[in-house]
């Protein structure tokens, strides 16, 4: 029972913003002590497994392919392609931008977007403006509701469907902890069952913007 | 048969790379830091397989401690202005995702095409990331032949970003780790005895349902899906969804992250993706975007818990 502690350690240690790096050789420690294992037994285990799983990290194999068209402009193109946005409604320019990072994101170009790179710059203002024309002025409460509703967008995209890319870390941290227990499961197949919830991403998401450009077209109660 | 070897080569001499360009980035205070961790790294993944487990275990405490101490800085790698790659977009058009889509094509492509050989020529679990490692390599050469950069610009770039994720690099693998630990040290079973006798867990969709919500609370507690995955696997997915009721691991273990993102969204913990967008769009609450999405992360869960109940005992 007392190997529990070294899941108590983990959820303190996070909860407490110690360095995860720190936190986990902490709790493995803890872990191998509580369990009866010997100093260097737990580290001889630790650095086995580290060994292991290796494939974890291997997915940074990409980053010199995303860097070099980062330093092509990538992000620029990308936000080219969606200022050709301007004009529709705030609710349009929402699903729109959920939708592509939903795809970007399911094909590994998380870079193609992001909070500082496109929800700031771009996406907010530009549902900002179209709600503005739709009312003829905004109050500072709907303003800061669109805007955090464009960073819930971003968020709910990609969280809901870099899975749906076969290379990810999480997927291999799946594979990996599978691997752990004496389960051997193929990245594909897990990438694959998370297009289901990806799906239903999209219609609950989908359906609150609907619902949000609805609100929005409302003459607001006065302060 | 092929297994991860070359391409634990390919990522090995990328990171040996970097490491390498660390020691002369003069632009970058805590370069020492920059260069043992890439260089620990390269080791690794080149010679992993000869080290021991005791020298392994040595070289990640080092990692740990480098990362964990905050010795590591950013890189000053030489790379584009904003007028030069506005230019470049303007002028390139959308081809400028081409060299990226060829990474998951290739991938796709090869994890299909040499699925089911007999007798097979790349180990089952090995065989998608081979094929994502040729697709990097194709990827490098198209981009290179086309946009003509300095020769050193991929492993400038590479570099570059590699120090934006820094000792968050090798969180995932860590985790991994713990959770292989955890198995020697019998903490599933621990879990299992506990959450059995105080949980009503007798039924295939309490199981399920316990999994998906414990995945979110965990998450919400400590800010990160990926470390609350290895703990609920070990504690309820392995031993109660997969062992007594039989249920497919690939579907629990996909739905069930996904669960803890539902976590994710609704805390303040997950700064990066909550709180610092608050900030970054001036919003008088700090807490504006977790509101606005928590009423997606509700359902969600909600929907998770349906789904994996349906799918995780029907394959």
């Amino acid at each position: 029972m007392w190997t529990l502690l070294g899941i108590a350690v983990v959820v303190a240690g996070f909860a407490f913003r110690f360095n995860p790096l720190l936190v986990i050789a902490a709790a493995a420690a803890v872990t191998g002590i509580a369990g009866g294992m010997h100093p260097l037994e737990i580290l001889a285990a630790f650095g086995k497994a580290f060994n292991d799983t290796r494939y974890i990290s291997a997915v940074f194999v990409v980053l010199p392919v995303i860097g070099l068209m980062e330093r092509a402009g990538l992000q620029q193109r990308a936000r080219i392609l969606i200022g050709r946005l301007r004009g529709a409604t705030a609710s349009h320019i929402l699903f729109i931008y959920f939708v592509y990072r939903q795809i970007t994101s399911a094909v590994g170009l998380t870079a193609a977007g992001g909070h500082a790179q496109m929800v700031r710059p771009l996406i907010a203002p530009m549902a900002e403006s179209a709600a503005e024309a739709g009312l003829g002025g905004l109050s500072d409460g709907r303003r800061w509701h669109i805007r955090a509703f464009a960073a819930a967008t971003e968020n709910v995209a990609v969280f809901f469907s870099e899975d749906i890319f076969i290379a990810l870390a999480p997927v291999l941290l799946i594979q990996g902890t599978l691997a752990a227990g004496g389960i051997v499961a193929t990245p594909l197949s897990i990438s694959l069952w998370a297009i289901p919830t990806a799906l239903l991403a999209l219609t609950i998401h989908g359906l609150r913007i609907a619902l949000f450009g609805r609100a929005l077209r409302r003459k607001e109660p006065p302060a | 048969m092929i297994g991860y070897a070359p391409l634990y080569v390919v990522v090995g001499l990328f990171f040996a790379a970097y490491a390498a360009l660390s020691v002369l980035d003069s632009a970058n205070p805590r370069r020492p830091g920059n260069t043992a961790f890439w260089a620990l790294l390269a080791v690794s993944f080149l010679f992993g397989s000869w080290l021991g487990d005791i020298a392994n275990g040595v070289l990640v405490l080092a990692l740990a401690g480098i990362g964990g101490f905050n010795l590591l800085g950013k890189a000053g790698a030489a790379t584009t202005g904003a007028a030069e790659r506005q230019a470049s977009a303007v002028r390139r058009g959308n081809w400028l995702f081409a060299p990226v889509l060829i990474v998951p094509a290739t991938a796709l492509a090869g994890t299909l095409a040499f699925r089911g050989m007999h007798p097979p020529l790349f180990s089952a679990p090995a065989l998608t990331l081979f094929w994502l490692g040729a697709g990097v390599l194709i990827a490098l050469a198209a981009a290179m032949l086309w946009l003509r950069p300095p020769a050193l610009a991929p492993l400038q770039e590479g570099r570059r970003l590699a120090d934006t994720i820094g000792w968050a690099a090798i969180l995932p693998q860590m985790l991994a780790s713990l959770g292989a630990v955890f198995a020697v040290a019998g903490v599933g079973k621990a879990v299992g005895s506990v959450a059995t006798n105080y949980l009503p867990l007798g039924l295939p969709f309490e199981a399920v349902a316990a999994y998906c919500i414990g995945m979110a609370l965990f998450t919400v507690v400590m800010g990160n899906a990926f470390a609350a995955f290895p703990v609920m696997t070990a504690a309820i997915g392995l031993p109660l969804i997969v062992g007594k009721f039989h249920g497919d691991p690939a579907i629990m273990g996909a739905v069930g992250m996904l669960s803890g993102y539902c976590g994710t969204l609704a805390t303040p913990m997950a700064a990066n993706f909550n709180i610092v967008p608050a900030a970054l769009l001036e919003l008088p609450d700090r807490n504006g975007v977790i509101k606005a999405q928590i009423p997606t992360a509700v359902p969600l869960l909600i929907g998770n818990i349906l789904l994996m109940y349906f799918l995780v005992y029907r394959y």
